[in-house]
């Protein structure tokens, strides 16, 4: 053992190859990706991983390394387990040989999501056991666990944590490469009464299911993560006591309930880490002798309801508090200090529900700060995205047009100036939105953006749809070569897999051919005049068209070239600002320039300046207007 | 001893490499850490923050309001808005030099710095205003702004670190041609404290 200072996400990728796993897939997704990545650095020799297409590919390529005896685990972010729900749900019927983790990550907030959807549920739903980790080290020992349980009972388990124990560190005692489990699998054994799901097989397996579950219920009621917990008194300190009540929490909501009993008196804590089979026996030992509890959770009341189920089974009289009641706001992820007041006011008796629609505040309100600066998330300067929205915006002025747009950095067209995204709902939406709304207003002009990652991802149905359909639309590829927003990760159309290899690419223009499209134009965004015309000609065809727009993210293509505002030329009409909203340009002592440790020479500006006065920074031939007046430091 | 340390700043100005130092020179001397950090959407220019907690007894990585032994701020704006999170007679380290932001250039808003400035003279005991710009200037280098405001909190004392303990984290993260440069970014406010 030893230990290393670890995010929640590489603790638990650290965990799955000390669990001896042997094939790891998924799709990235914000708080999930870095555990893929993670265990991709530190894998075996006979370890698998790869970066799938789509969540439920990933999903039925683990449920297949499974069925062959292998560990395996999936990973995705919450709305990813949407897309892998179809798989996921039919697995739990056939159950798995080798241990199976399904890592879905929360994100309470939301931070980075479409949805606070709660995966608690949807192991209710689907009936597979969930484990709630509440920090990093925990995550660590829970996912060798869950293999563990995985086995034990031939079914997939959730690992579900939230964004703050998948971003957090901490310092985590890890096995050494000597204690790592080796797991071989013993392969796949023809048995279609197993593995081939009919209606009588679920009828049967369904029977089963449930009986496991309420052996799971008791298993885990003895589970050493699932625990009544007595908050430790600081030396010295005499805090308040409170025997009959007491605080049920569970993930990273337990360790601030926990501190802020350490802060504000003992009172009996329920650290709920299988939220699902609930652990009853363990929670009717916590409810014994209690008049009240609190729940503290984030996203949907499930331990709330659970103990309510209880009480009302077992005819016990404690009154349960929490999100259903009021007393812990329903949405939104919980603070170390929401947390804190919740509790304080629980404790104190006057547990008002109003206490929590006034977001704490300490600072006095007659002491009033200055306003602070906004700063909303922006197309990074140079991002190829902001030169193809430009140049629709400009094709298409003056048209009645709707610009349906998807998930992914190029969601941050939305912003003012460019204005280019009129919806956005998930993964591959805008297409079929775009051909609704054509279906209904025909004299509107539809265009779908998606980028290179989610056209693989969702996209691909759509335009089939589209074709067959006889929509009339424009999709527009963003090709920017990577999965941006994630963390630039590598997907078909790259040509590079998470094994290390150079793999022949998916080509979009090809796929869309395939499907019928005739009229398939690439072009480069930053060549903004062929950009323009390209939009203007393609959008005039009948049928479904296609631009694939195609440059690089400038974060993975590093550039040396700036940009450099020519004073002596610029009027400060401030045209490039206003059009574009780009990082680099900013106003200092009244005059436009161009910050050069954040431009990258996309030269966008310089096409749209009126006076030419954008020039590039190698270019000398300067009429700046010191220069003019022969006071230039050149000379 | 247990700390609690808030950084803030805006996406890409190297908070999140300096919490990792504190963290790593922590672990060097067997003290638990834990921290979090600001990961996704947000970095691309918005408001970022890196929480760091240590000590025996830690439970979660975030950080309570009103119990922050020292902020460090990249930014006057980014300061205002963390204060709520410092204890009393807690240390702000910030740094005078503003990141407009887009919207600010946009709408033509004014966004004074100064006005930031002397917001927090007025409210916090313990500030410790770095003049980064100069600084940067003197080391030659304007990707130093983290280390140089690490120093800076090693300088007031409330770090609870010393500067060997950083150059000694540092030295084993950055390439060897980066140390000379950031080792003098560590020390520049202590050599330029005028005591």
């Amino acid at each position: 053992m030893h230990k290393e200072f670890l995010m929640g996400n590489e603790a638990i990728a650290m965990g799955a190859v000390a669990a001896g796993v042997n094939l790891v897939s998924g799709y990235p997704g914000t708080p999930s990706s870095e555990i893929l990545e993670t265990v991709s650095k530190h894998r075996g020799d006979g370890t698998y991983v790869e970066w799938s297409v789509n969540e439920k590919a990933a999903l039925e390529v683990a449920a297949g390394a499974a069925y062959a005896g292998a560990r395996s685990m999936v990973t995705m972010k919450q709305v990813g387990l949407n897309v892998a729900a179809d798989p996921l749900m039919s697995l739990e019927y056939i159950g798995v040989k080798g241990g199976m983790v399904v890592l879905v990550a929360d994100d309470p907030g939301p931070i980075s999501s479409q949805t606070e959807q709660d995966t608690r549920h949807f192991s209710a739903f689907s009936k597979v056991p969930c484990f709630d980790p509440s920090s990093a080290q925990e995550a660590y020992e829970m996912v060798q666990e869950a293999f563990e349980y995985s086995e034990r009972y031939s079914t997939p388990v959730f690992l579900r944590p939230t964004t703050r124990v998948c971003h957090g560190y901490a310092s985590v005692t890890v096995k050494d490469k000597a204690e790592y489990t080796v797991h071989t699998p013993d392969g796949f054994v023809k048995d279609s009464g197993r593995w081939v799901i009919f209606p009588r097989l679920s009828f049967q397996n369904h029977k089963k299911i449930e009986e496991r579950n309420v052996t799971l219920s008791e298993d885990f009621s003895s589970y050493k993560r699932n625990q009544i917990v007595t908050a430790r008194e600081q030396e010295g300190e005499k805090k308040p006591s409170f025997s009959k009540k007491g605080v049920a929490a569970g993930g990273i909501s337990f360790t601030y309930a926990l501190e802020s009993l350490e802060d504000l008196g003992m009172a009996r804590l329920l650290k709920v880490a299988t939220p699902h089979p609930f652990p009853e026996k363990l929670a009717l030992e916590f409810l014994e002798g209690l008049e009240e509890v609190l729940c503290i959770e984030e996203l949907d009341p499930v331990i709330e309801r659970e103990l309510i189920h209880l009480c009302g089974k077992h005819h016990l009289s404690a009154k349960i508090y929490g999100k259903l009641t009021g007393h812990v706001k329903n949405a939104g992820e919980n603070t170390r200090d929401s947390v804190q007041e919740n509790i304080k006011s629980f404790l104190n008796g006057d547990a008002a529900s109003d206490n929590i629609s006034s977001d704490s505040t300490l600072s006095d309100p007659a002491d009033e700060k200055p306003s602070l600066p906004i700063r909303p998330p922006v197309l990074c300067a140079g991002c190829p995205h902001r030169a193809s929205f430009y140049a629709v915006k400009t094709a298409m002025k003056g048209r009645k047009t709707i610009f349906c747009g998807d998930i992914g950095c190029y969601t941050l067209g939305n912003a003012m100036p460019l204005d280019m995204v009129d919806t956005c709902l998930c993964m591959g939406a805008g297409l079929g939105i775009a051909q609704g709304v054509g279906h209904i207003e025909p004299d509107t002009s539809c265009f779908a953006f998606v980028g290179d990652s989610t056209f693989f991802a969702s996209a691909i149905p759509g335009v089939v749809n589209a074709v067959y359909n006889q929509a009339e639309m424009t999709l527009i590829i963003l090709d920017n070569s990577t999965t941006a927003m994630t963390g630039h990760q590598p997907h078909p159309g790259t040509g590079r897999t998470m094994m290390g290899g150079s793999v022949q690419r998916v080509d979009i223009e090809a796929v869309l051919r395939g499907i019928g499209l005739t009229v398939v134009e690439t072009v480069d965004p930053l060549d903004y005049e062929a950009s323009v015309g390209c939009v203007k000609r393609v959008a005039k065809e009948p049928g479904v068209k296609a631009i694939i727009f195609k440059s690089p993210c400038i974060a993975i293509v590093k550039t040396e070239e700036s940009m450099r505002v020519d004073a002596g030329k610029c009027i400060n009409c401030k045209k490039c600002i206003r059009e574009l909203g780009c990082p680099a340009l900013i106003i200092e002592d009244g005059q436009v320039c161009i910050d050069p440790s954040l431009c990258t020479g996309c030269g966008l500006c310089a096409k749209i300046c009126p006076t030419n006065a954008i020039i590039d920074s190698s270019d000398t031939t300067l009429t700046d207007v010191e220069k003019q007046k022969g006071g230039g430091h050149n000379e | 001893m247990n700390k609690n340390i808030v950084l803030c700043g805006v996406g890409g100005q190297g908070t999140v490499l300096a919490s990792k130092l504190i963290a790593a020179a922590a672990m060097e001397k067997d003290i638990p850490v834990m921290s979090a950090e600001t990961i996704g959407m947000a970095q691309r220019g918005g408001s970022v923050f890196s929480h760091i907690r240590t000590g025996e007894g830690v439970h979660s990585p975030m950080v309570a309001e009103g119990t922050a032994h020292i902020i460090i701020a990249f930014e006057p704006g980014e300061a205002v808005r963390m204060l709520p999170y410092l204890k009393e007679d807690g240390q702000v380290i910030v740094s005078r030099r503003i990141v407009m932001p887009v919207t600010a250039t946009l709408a033509g808003a004014a966004y004074n710095g100064e006005e930031m400035i002397a917001w927090l003279e007025s409210h916090v005991g313990n500030l410790l205003v770095v003049d980064t710009e100069k600084a940067c200037a003197d080391i030659g280098s304007s990707k130093v702004l983290n280390i140089l405001l690490l120093g800076a909190a090693i300088h007031s004392g409330a770090l609870g670190l010393s500067e060997e303990d950083i150059a000694s984290a540092l030295k084993a993260r950055l390439p060897e041609k980066f140390h000379e440069l950031n080792l003098r970014a560590l020390t520049y406010v202590r050599e330029h404290s005028g005591s």
